[in-house]
This record gives C-alpha cells, sequence and structure tokens, in this order.
C-alpha cells in the first residue's frame, strides 16, 4: 500500500507533468473555442478586410490598398490619432494624482472612510451610456443645472465648443474611474509594510516627506498597473464619447475608435474601417509593451501576472 | 509575490481588526489635504447622483420652474410609469438573458482552462494558450467589432439575442482566466496529491477541491463580468436593428433620442436600469470590492 503511495507521488513529481497536460488539456478547449472563434480569428480578419472593399451588407470584394492608401491619405487620422493620444494623456494626468491621494486617504481605518469608498464606488456602476446621458441633460445649456441655478459660470455651451467638449469628456472619464483606481491605491497602500512608517516616524519625518519617501516609491508597480489599466482603457472610450458628443462639436472628441466605427457603420466603408481598426490594436500593442519595458523585465511580468 | 498578496488581499482589506489601526500615519494628526480631497470627490460623486433621482420624480413643466437641486414639491411617479409603457420590461429581460447568457459559459470556461494551466504547467499546449489569452487582454479587443458583425451575419445570428452573447463570452475570458488561476495556483499543491492518492480524477478535483477552495474568485469574476455585459453598448449597437432585440443601455440611448426634452423621463430611465446593478452592488459589495483591491493592487 505504502510503496504504492510513493511510486504514486514518485512519478507524479518526475516527468508525468506532460502526461498529465495531455489529459488536462480538454479543459482548456472551451475557452480556447470561444476566444479563438470570437477574438483571434476576427483580429486577422480585421486585417484581412482592410484590404478589401465592403459596404456592410453586399459582397466583400479585394481591393489590394486602396483603404489603406485612402485613410492613410486622409487627415482626420492624424487628427484621431492626435485627439487618442490627447485623451489618453490628460485622462491620466488627471487621475493618477486624484487616485493616489484618495486611495492613500481611504487606506485609513476609520469607519467613515469605509463608508466614502463604497459611495466612490457607485458610478462605476453607471453604463457609460448612462452616464453620458446624465451629463449630456446636467450640461444643457438652456435646461441643464446651470440654467436652473441661474448660475452663468456653468451656462455655457458645453458640448458646443471643442476645448470645453474635450474638457467634459475627460471629466467625465474622471468622474466614472477615479473610484476604481482610488481602490487600487487603497490596496497597494495597504502592501505597504507598517515598520517602514514607523522608522520614519523615529527619524522624525513629517508627513510630506514620508509620502515622497515611503509612500510613492513602494506604489511603484501599482502605479505601473493603474496606469496601464487607464491608457488600455482610454482607447475604448466609445461608448461614452459616443454617446455624450458622437465625436463633435466637428471632430474635436473623435477618438480611433469613434473613427472607425463612424467610417464602417456610418458612412458604410468597412474597409478604410478595418484599416482603422488595425491601427488602433497596433496603438494598442505598444503601449503594452511600453508600459512593460517601463516596469522592469520581472516587474511586468509580475505585475501581469497580478491583474 | 503576486500570488500571496492576491490570498492574503481579501481578508486584509475587510474592515478594521482592532489593532491595525496604525497602519499609517494619519492617525497621529489628520492629513487636511487628503480629507479635503476626499469630501470634495464625494460631493463630486453625489450630487450628479442626487440630481439624477430628484429630478426623475418632478414633472416636466415642474423640472422648468423648481431649483435644480431641491426635491420636488409635488413628487410624480409618472415618469416611471412612461418608462415601464416604454417596453422597457422587455429590454430588461433582453439584457438579463444576455447577461446571464455570457457570464455563467464564460466564467465555467475560463474556470476549467485555469485549471488545466495551473494544474498542466508542463504542458507546452497550456502555456501557449495562457500567453494567447494574455494577449487578449492588451489588445483593445473594440477593435475586432467589424469581423465580428460579418461573422455574426454569415452564422444567421445577426439581430438575436445569442449573437449579442457568443461574442461578449469571448471578450470575458482573458481576465476571467488571469484572476481566477493567479487564485488556483494559490491552492496548495499537497491538496491536489493527497486527493490524487485517492484516485480522484482532475474533474472531480475541479469541482470538489478547486472550485470550493475559489469560490470568492469566481464570485468576483462573475460580478465584474455581468457588470461589464449588462452595461454594454457596443455590441448591442452593430449586431441589432429591430427594436425588440434591445438591451437596456442601447434602449436608453434610443430613448434619450426620442424625448430628449423631457429630461425628468429620460432620468427616471437612466435610475430604472441602474437599478438592478445597485441591488447586487449592495448584496455583494465585500466581495466585490475586496476581490478588486486584492486582484489589482499590489
Amino acid at each position: 500500500m505504502s510503496a504504492v503511495a510513493t511510486s504514486a507521488t514518485a512519478s507524479a513529481k518526475s516527468g508525468d507533468d506532460r502526461g498529465r497536460g495531455g489529459s488536462l488539456s480538454w479543459m482548456a478547449l472551451p475557452a480556447l473555442v470561444f476566444f479563438a472563434g470570437f477574438a483571434v480569428i476576427p483580429l486577422i480578419g480585421v486585417l484581412v478586410l482592410s484590404f478589401t472593399s465592403w459596404d456592410g451588407l453586399g459582397d466583400i470584394n479585394f481591393a489590394g490598398f486602396d483603404a489603406w492608401r485612402a485613410v492613410l491619405s486622409d487627415p482626420g487620422l492624424p487628427h484621431a490619432l492626435w485627439v487618442t493620444f490627447l485623451v489618453m494623456a490628460a485622462s491620466w494626468a488627471v487621475q493618477t494624482p486624484a487616485s493616489i491621494l484618495l486611495g492613500v486617504f481611504l487606506a485609513g481605518q476609520q469607519r467613515y472612510r469605509a463608508v466614502l469608498s463604497v459611495l466612490y464606488f457607485i458610478p462605476l456602476l453607471l453604463s457609460s451610456a448612462a452616464i453620458a446621458i446624465t451629463y449630456k441633460a446636467l450640461l444643457d445649456p438652456n435646461f441643464g443645472l446651470g440654467a436652473g441655478l441661474k448660475l452663468p459660470l456653468l451656462t455655457q455651451d458645453w458640448l458646443g465648443e471643442p476645448l470645453l467638449a474635450f474638457g467634459v469628456v475627460i471629466f467625465v472619464v474622471s468622474w466614472q474611474f477615479i473610484p476604481f483606481h482610488s481602490l487600487i491605491y487603497q490596496g497597494g497602500v495597504r502592501q505597504i509594510p507598517r515598520s517602514m512608517y514607523e522608522a520614519a516616524e523615529l527619524d522624525g519625518a513629517g508627513r510630506v516627506r514620508t509620502f515622497f519617501s515611503i509612500t510613492l516609491p513602494q506604489l511603484k508597480y501599482t502605479i505601473i498597473t493603474s496606469s496601464t489599466l487607464m491608457v488600455a482603457g482610454s482607447l475604448t472610450f466609445f461608448d461614452l464619447i459616443f454617446v455624450l458628443t458622437a465625436g463633435g462639436p466637428g471632430d474635436a472628441t473623435r477618438v480611433l475608435a469613434l473613427d472607425m466605427y463612424k467610417r464602417g457603420f456610418q458612412a458604410n466603408l468597412m474597409g478604410p474601417a478595418s484599416a482603422i481598426a488595425v491601427i488602433l490594436v497596433f496603438v494598442g500593442l505598444a503601449l503594452a509593451l511600453f508600459l512593460r519595458r517601463l516596469g522592469g523585465r520581472d516587474a511586468g511580468h509580475s505585475q501581469l501576472d497580478g491583474m | 509575490m503576486a500570488t500571496t498578496t492576491i490570498t492574503s488581499g481579501p481578508r486584509e482589506t475587510l474592515p478594521a481588526p482592532a489593532g491595525r489601526h496604525r497602519n499609517r500615519p494619519t492617525s497621529r494628526r489628520p492629513n487636511w489635504l487628503a480629507g479635503i480631497t476626499s469630501w470634495i470627490w464625494l460631493a463630486i460623486v453625489i450630487v450628479p447622483i442626487y440630481w439624477i433621482v430628484i429630478t426623475s420624480f418632478k414633472t416636466q413643466s415642474n423640472y422648468y420652474l423648481e431649483n435644480p437641486l431641491v426635491p420636488p414639491g409635488e413628487p410624480t411617479l409618472a415618469n416611471y410609469v412612461m418608462v415601464i409603457e416604454a417596453d422597457f420590461v422587455l429590454y430588461f429581460v433582453n439584457s438579463l438573458i444576455v447577461t446571464l447568457g455570457a457570464v455563467i459559459p464564460a466564467v465555467l470556461a475560463s474556470f476549467m482552462a485555469s485549471y488545466a494551466i495551473v494544474r498542466g504547467r508542463g504542458s507546452r499546449f497550456l502555456r501557449y494558450t495562457n500567453s494567447l489569452f494574455l494577449m487578449g487582454l492588451a489588445i483593445p479587443l473594440q477593435a475586432t467589432v467589424i469581423p465580428i458583425y460579418l461573422i455574426i451575419i454569415r452564422l444567421g445570428l445577426y439581430d438575436t439575442l445569442l449573437g449579442m452573447v457568443l461574442p461578449s463570452i469571448a471578450f470575458s475570458i482573458p481576465l476571467s482566466v488571469l484572476v481566477l488561476s493567479n487564485f488556483l495556483r494559490d491552492v496548495p499543491k499537497e491538496l491536489f496529491d493527497s486527493m490524487r492518492i485517492d484516485g480522484a480524477t482532475e474533474t472531480k478535483m475541479l469541482w470538489r477541491l478547486a472550485f470550493p477552495l475559489t469560490r470568492p474568485a469566481v464570485v468576483t469574476v462573475s460580478v465584474y463580468n455581468a457588470l461589464n455585459i449588462w452595461n454594454g453598448f457596443l455590441l448591442p449597437l452593430i449586431l441589432t436593428q429591430s427594436p425588440d432585440k434591445r438591451t437596456l443601455p442601447l434602449a436608453l440611448w434610443s430613448f434619450q433620442g426620442q424625448y430628449s426634452i423631457n429630461v425628468p423621463a429620460v432620468l427616471a430611465s437612466v435610475v430604472l436600469t441602474t437599478l438592478p446593478i445597485l441591488a447586487i452592488y449592495i448584496v455583494g459589495r465585500r466581495q466585490l470590492l475586496s476581490g478588486l483591491t486584492a486582484g489589482f493592487g499590489k
């Protein structure tokens, strides 16, 4: 009996990992089939479609580089890339300091802070469509909050002026996502060993000093995780911008994802829209690689594991 | 490092066990800057929500007359009646079908895949599968909607609920596999070994051992995916056309287009679409918050 047990453990320890992998592989199949069918194949498909012309209904015809030529020579593309970059940079620059500050604060253990984090989380429950609709009504120059309160400062044509509309998009994005990132930082701050703060206290370091010499450096990997999510997420702000401004006024808030939708599903030019989608994929991949490099090789790996 | 923090995370982020109070030196003297910021932020979060709720009980004519931040003088349910009569029950059922229809298979498939990936580390096939899912995290999957539209048309599923379910499952898999396999890695190997000696098959170990032990992670992942799919807008937008196949966010959008002048009715529709999620949040709040902070924050 014991001999059987030892031989079983022995074989488990030696090379039967491979055999076990074989008997386990089928379990990964359902997920793999779904992911292949509706993510990998479409990913290849989008590249193929970028070399065709298709109106979304009729036949798909091979069209060589036509779509790419049309997209690359269109001044709309650099503009959409620029707007996408601005949204990414501005939303990062607004959200990160605010989320760190709130996260550090929420990491304290007082009861009312727990209540605060419950309330902070509410915007994340609303759909982007609901949030966009709410702000559209709230900011309406004639019927919105500003007009109702008769405050001229709030009564602007918020979504009618390019600069204001851009600011509104950044504000609404922050409104929706700062709570989530604060929670990430709250978790990060709680992992910092208490002894580090005690040592700093003994050395007579003040709060500001402690924050910059201990909290911030210790949060390095949390900052990378949170920034990765912010930056990757900013490429997919489609629903919010679509409902809030539809890319307008003019094309002031026309980001890449919106550009793809408008060309494909409104102008029925699926070829050029697919070319934009390919660009979107490459921007996403480049950013992911860049952020991994930023985190250092090992850290990047464990970071990705931990997400 | 990543794996150990994940198990300790949920426990640590639960409300204060006594004695862990002075985690940070804040108790020494109040941190004014962060304190003020947090209350200002609370106001920024709460004021629009408060405005949505009170306005949804106002009549359209009173909306233009009353101070927008004062609760309605004569509250009315007329807006809610109007929204419900505009087929919102149907859209609610559609959203429910799509969400459950996608979350349950997505989480089951992801769990099985995670189990295989964690237990079968020697297999090259499973390593590649894992890398493929990880790659899915870096790619904005929205970029694939045009081929998905084509595939759904060719499958004859355009303008059906199933057509929205299938891509939603695929989109949920990468993050689910990542979170679940992190939790599964923390199940002690000895437990598996002893069950193996007792003659348990891998399938039995998956359901009897791994599943119960990682239930918190399964709940977190399910709620997170459900939230994403319930609130999803792009897939319903491109994969349906008839009004009776709409899900709530899409219905909300078209309702807003139709009745944009009737602000109280539009806001009542916002409240109604959010109520179910709010109910889930109230029930599963602790699980979701601790799961998310544990899964993401290190």
